[in-house]
């Protein structure tokens, strides 16, 4: 295990949703922490708050109590601009139906989150075609998301994920819309994040073939975090 | 890739939609142009008033007669300059529906008190020797091909009887703002066939027209034109040809007021028609607003970006409705000429057309970008898939 403290510190954590008057806990008390270069694997039935607890370590949705340390910065106290920096800054996202804008190409596409960043145009373009050559996609870079295979398309998600090199990355089922041939793919790419680039990846996965490439696996069921961890790391 | 590129591409993405949304836009901006240029055209005749010219008319009603006699008392009265009078005709050319304005007034004076009536000397020249003669603006001459030396008719409403005239002259405006449809002869020819048959309005002119030297005191001089008459047979009412011209406006002032509700209503219209547009797209794209929130785009760019592509829909919708009102009302001005002599797309009316255009974009826009801003990014995400 590294020295280093842990990247992500949870401690605490509660969230419930309201449903009118009634009130649905979502989470209760987790503490977790994720260490850096760690590929962390969250499992659970649906409606155990998978998803709630990888949207609050990203920062897009907000805990009712608790705290989430990303990087030593306690994010649960950022205001909605800050917050909004801050994803652009430390965290690259992964989705389950990759959610790229069809409108624009391969290369837009990923070159997105860097038009926040103040890059020139010639340094965007620059780490644009070094990600999209990582996922082995230089040749698809004038391609519509329309003109992509569904593993293609999220091997350009996880270029557009990579490409401002965030802290965290955080994957919500990235193997879930895919044949077994892409998913292998897929989660292949995502070891070499971790092995070759040191990334810190959180993925939500139901699938155990997915799971097993994680170094650890966190089960959550009802809102809680089971004792049961599986530890490879 | 710039934003706009994406805002562009956003706006065509549904290519169906927008297109329909552009041609209603372009329809409204079309309408509303067209409706505030007959706005325009209704008030022509006061735009073109000078304000160093006076009406004097009869007190009690236009369609009183004032004694010739009254001319030489004007004349004298201090701060009139020159002084002409004029009677309307009220003629038919052939038939009813050929109208146009037509007016018996005094040759040498008349005409030269509008130095926006351009008319060659010679042709002048001709049209004060014939007593028969008649001067015709450019466009009712090109309306019914008369030429210069052609015999026409007027078949008389107020002074019955068929009226001949030859055409000595035709008039062309200084500027577009000049009616060029009416229709000048000589008052003696009309006098004087009246006194021949032995009938009423002998001697008598339906108003007259005064220059003055200074237009700023042009209320006194009403005034004491008015003081001259004050206890005689026939007393005046004297004021500026704006408010003569605003006299017969006001008698359809409704018809106006209407027609400006009218083109109010149009832009409201179109407001709730691209607002439906951006409401459908906002709603479509809420998953997507949410991604780019999740990247780290803040309210202003989701904001900018929907405020955004309601600009292209509706601008290029206005554009083209501005580019098509020159056309139209072109068509417009030819077939209506006999009700709008002059219709013209005023500077003013483009202006209207850009803000009515960016009012639309901005109130269409408003509810799809407070509800894309205002979503949060879970919920937006679990709209997709």
């Amino acid at each position: 295990m590294s020295s280093k403290p842990p990247i992500v510190r949870i401690r605490d954590l509660s969230k419930a949703y309201r449903r009118g008057s009634q009130i649905l806990p979502v989470l209760n008390d987790i503490s977790l922490d994720i260490e850096e270069g760690e590929f962390m694997a969250l499992m659970g039935p649906s409606g155990s708050g998978k998803t709630t607890l990888l949207n609050l370590i990203a920062g897009i949705d907000r805990a009712d109590s608790g705290a989430v340390i990303v990087g030593g910065l306690d994010i649960t106290n950022l205001s909605e601009a800050e917050l909004a920096r801050w994803r652009a800054n430390h965290v690259g996202f992964i989705f389950q139906f990759y959610n790229l804008i069809p409108v624009l190409t391969a290369f837009e596409n990923v070159e997105l989150p860097l038009l926040l960043s103040g890059l020139s145009r010639q340094e965007r373009k620059s780490h644009v075609e070094t990600a999209l050559r990582m996922v082995k996609l230089s040749d698809r870079i004038d391609h519509y998301p329309g003109q992509l295979s569904g593993g293609q398309q999220q091997r350009v998600a996880i270029a557009r994920a990579v490409v401002t090199d965030p802290t965290i990355l955080v994957a919500d089922e990235p193997t879930g819309d895919l044949d077994r041939v892409s998913a292998e793919d897929i989660l292949e790419l995502m070891e070499r994040l971790v092995h070759e680039l040191g990334k810190t990846v959180i993925m939500v996965t139901h699938d155990p073939r997915a799971a097993n490439k994680a170094h650890v696996i966190k089960h959550l069921d009802k809102g809680v975090l089971n004792a049961r961890t599986q530890t490879d790391f | 890739m710039h934003v706009l590129k994406l805002i562009f591409k956003n706006a065509f993405r549904h290519k169906l939609r927008t297109f329909l949304t552009v041609v209603g836009v372009t329809i409204a901006i079309l309408a509303f142009g067209l409706l505030r240029t007959v706005i325009s055209a209704w008030y022509a005749g006061v735009e073109a008033s000078s304000a160093s010219r006076l009406v004097t008319r009869n007190a009690v009603s236009l369609v009183f007669p004032l004694p010739l006699s009254y001319r030489e008392k004007i004349r004298q009265i201090e701060g009139v300059e020159g002084v002409s009078y004029g009677t309307w005709f009220g003629g038919i050319y052939i038939d009813e529906k050929n109208f146009f304005a037509n007016y018996a007034m005094e040759p040498k004076t008349y005409l030269a008190m509008y130095p926006e009536i351009i008319i060659p000397d010679d042709q002048m020249a001709a049209f004060v020797r014939d007593r028969k003669g008649a001067v015709a603006g450019r466009k009712l001459a090109e309306r019914f091909g008369w030429k210069i030396g052609d015999n026409i008719t007027l078949k008389g409403t107020i002074f019955p009887g068929n009226w001949d005239f030859v055409l000595r002259g035709i008039y062309t405006g200084r500027d577009n703002t000049v009616d060029e449809t009416a229709f000048f002869f000589q008052w003696d020819y009309l006098n004087e066939t009246l006194k021949k048959s032995g009938r009423s309005w002998t001697d008598q002119v339906g108003w007259y027209l005064i220059v003055i030297k200074d237009p700023n005191v042009a209320a006194d001089v009403s005034l004491r034109i008015d003081n001259t008459f004050k206890n005689s047979l026939a007393e005046t009412l004297t004021e500026t040809e704006k408010a003569f011209q605003l006299s017969f406006i006001a008698m359809t002032e409704a018809i106006v007021i209407a027609i400006q509700l009218v083109s109010f209503v149009i832009i409201f219209i179109i407001m709730a028609v691209v607002a439906n547009t951006m409401a459908m797209t906002a709603r479509e794209r809420i998953g997507e607003y949410a991604v780019l929130k999740t990247l780290g785009f803040g309210g202003l760019h989701i904001s900018g970006l929907i405020f955004g592509e309601s600009m292209v829909i509706t601008m290029t919708g206005g554009a083209i409705g501005i580019l098509l009102t020159y056309p139209v009302a072109d068509i417009f001005s030819k077939t209506l000429s006999a009700y709008f002599p002059v219709f013209n797309v005023a500077t003013e009316t483009i202006y209207m057309d850009i803000a009515a255009s960016f009012l639309v974009a901005s109130v269409a826009g408003v509810f799809p970008a407070w509800r894309a801003v205002n979503i949060r990014i879970a919920d937006g995400l679990r709209r997709i898939g």
